[in-house]
């Protein structure tokens, strides 16, 4: 297995070669090189910037095909609370559900529901006051591995508890089992996703070992099945309620906590300041910060179909026609789960210091100072030609020697010019002999 | 060519009252610590004083500069501002204390915790003031400490 899985891959057919994405990536883990996007496979968090910005669509998500479901004996789709704003007032929530099963799921497991668990666990953190303030929620797979890898301090604020999509397929399948109708083996639970991040997430889990979901089907890619099946027949009551339904929108984590103070962020370079701020000590009265890489949050994700801004006044409106209706979880239960510590994360999450310069602190001082006087040289413009997304970020990898400085357009052209100069200046020196008889030559009688 | 003794210098200027950049050198320094591998806890530490000598800059001082001295077993943090000074340095470092002016502490800052944090995360302070002529913060962090 490689050391890293990455859902976010390059369709090197279709790279141009431009520098639209190396700009865009939050952690500068993408370089050009011989004309196609390279991406370096320890930074990228997945979070799908470039699979956005792309304008030849040559960023993909990988994710899996339907086909996976004829693997097991029962299969459980688990739809992202995103995946219900997709649709248009007509299509009634028990349709689309309905038409999941037509599609050959045998069941269908809102991960709405596995929301409104993780919310009762985020009320209870912040609540017992003992989390390192302010609390951030970790439901974002992009948020985690970019506090791994550019905010390691911050990572003692992360709740651990796992995410409604882990724990929605951990339920479904403890439900399925009960009774020993299926063996564990024998149910396959498949997220349907609006992002790359989740992808990911199941491949190669952060807070546990190995993930309960075993596939990750694309969100547009189970739209237009759904689409077509919606009028089958089909149809299964919605059981999620509007708290955990909003979780699909930005705001939504926060809306279904509900009291306290409350700060939502979405949009990974937004997501950053705050963050910045947090490390700063600067954000101690916040109670709880839910933090989404996508700009409007899981609608907003690389792989929806919907404009985020439509999906976003349709999720509320959904989530506010359930907001009271009745939970399939009593109170005791919730107690219980959460008290027995069933969805906590059982994997410590540590840092990824893969953006530092050298493994030894001397060695990196070293080639910071290179990096500056290297910038100093560099006309600072950011134009992207060299493949690297700034003047610093070449600096930087001139001092890892994955550069040079002719790499740089202008630089090239400046040496050019010396050397052109310098063949100009040559070619006015001729040996003594010969100059006499040129003078000779050209010299008027 | 480099000598390991002389240590990486991060400069930047700050302008008083220039609130819409402010923080901008704290982010670069902190960048920079996160890119020579400093532990978390350090980063964080040097993140927390960067920004608030910096912000003691641009509430209080005309202008200055902070700069950032980076060796491989401590980072120094000297703030340097030409400005109106601290008359009473004891009382400045009281926390909750402040100067700041009122449309200051609307924004949200200024709060008179800005010293006391840096003195928390710092291993040495030193700060030399002169009334109406400026003042010099030396914070020191030593890494690997807590």
């Amino acid at each position: 297995m490689n050391r890293y899985f990455h859902s976010v891959t390059l369709d090197a057919d279709k790279c141009k070669g431009c520098t639209n994405c190396i700009k865009h990536c939050p952690t500068e883990a993408i370089r050009v090189r011989d004309g196609k996007a390279v991406i370096k496979e320890e930074r990228c968090i997945d979070c799908g910037e470039c699979i956005r910005i792309c304008p030849n669509h040559a960023k993909v998500a990988v994710t899996d095909d339907l086909e996976l479901l004829t693997r097991f004996r029962h299969t459980i789709a688990l739809p992202a609370p995103a995946f219900m704003g997709q649709f248009g007032p007509d299509a009634l929530p028990d349709r689309i559900l309905g038409a999941l099963l037509s599609l050959g799921f045998d069941e269908v497991f809102e991960v709405a529901l596995a929301a409104e668990a993780v919310t009762y666990a985020f009320r209870r953190v912040i609540d017992s006051g003992r989390a390192r303030r302010p609390p951030i929620s970790a439901a974002c797979p992009a948020v985690v591995r970019l506090l791994q890898v550019r905010f390691p301090s911050l990572l003692e604020h992360l709740i651990r508890v796992e995410s409604p999509m882990e724990l929605a397929a951990r339920m479904a399948k403890r439900q399925a089992t009960a009774g020993g109708a299926f063996r564990p083996a024998e149910v396959g639970a498949f997220f349907i996703t609006p992002c790359p991040a989740k992808v990911t997430a199941i491949k190669q889990p952060v807070g546990t070992h190995t993930s309960s979901v075993d596939g990750a089907i694309s969100l547009v890619a189970a739209y237009g099945e759904v689409r077509k099946l919606l009028d089958s027949g089909s149809s299964l009551p919605l059981r999620a309620t509007g708290p955990g339904l909003g979780w699909g929108r930005a705001g939504g984590e926060a809306m279904a906590v509900g009291s306290g103070t409350l700060l939502s962020v979405d949009g990974i370079h937004s997501v950053i300041k705050v963050l910045e701020e947090v490390e700063r000590g600067r954000l101690e009265e916040i109670d709880f910060i839910e933090a989404q890489a996508c700009v409007g949050g899981c609608i907003g994700g690389p792989l929806v179909v919907q404009n985020p801004f439509v999906a976003r006044v349709r999720l509320r409106n959904l989530a506010n026609r359930y907001w009271e209706s009745q939970s399939v979880f009593s109170e005791a239960q919730l107690d219980q789960e959460y008290t027995q510590g069933l969805w906590n994360m059982v994997r410590p999450i540590g840092p990824r210091p893969v953006m530092r310069l050298d493994d030894d602190v001397q060695r990196a001082i070293d080639k910071m100072k290179l990096v500056e006087e290297t910038l100093e040289q560099l006309p600072g413009l950011d134009c992207g030609s060299c493949g690297a997304p700034s003047c610093r970020a070449l600096a930087e990898d001139i001092a890892r020697q994955d550069a040079a400085d002719t790499d740089c357009i202008f630089i090239l052209r400046e040496r050019v010019q010396e050397l052109a100069e310098g063949v100009v200046d040559l070619a006015s020196k001729l040996p003594p002999a010969i100059r006499a008889g040129q003078k000779k030559d050209g010299e008027p009688e | 060519m480099n000598n390991a003794a002389e240590p990486l210098v991060l400069e930047y200027a700050v302008e008083g009252m220039d609130f819409a950049r402010a923080g901008d050198a704290a982010s670069a320094i902190r960048k920079a610590c996160v890119k020579l591998g400093l532990t978390a806890n350090d980063v964080r530490r040097v993140a927390v004083i960067a920004y608030e000598a910096e912000l003691n800059i641009v509430i209080h001082a005309w202008k200055g500069t902070l700069r950032a001295l980076i060796f491989s077993g401590r980072v120094e943090l000297v703030a340097e501002d030409s400005g109106p000074g601290i008359p009473d340095i004891e009382q400045a470092m009281v926390e909750g204390f402040s100067t700041a002016p009122h449309h200051v502490r609307e924004m949200g800052f200024g709060a008179g915790m800005g010293l006391n944090n840096i003195q928390r995360h710092a291993d040495h302070l030193t700060i030399e003031s002169a009334e109406n002529v400026g003042t010099v913060l030396r914070a020191v962090v030593i890494l690997g400490t807590s």
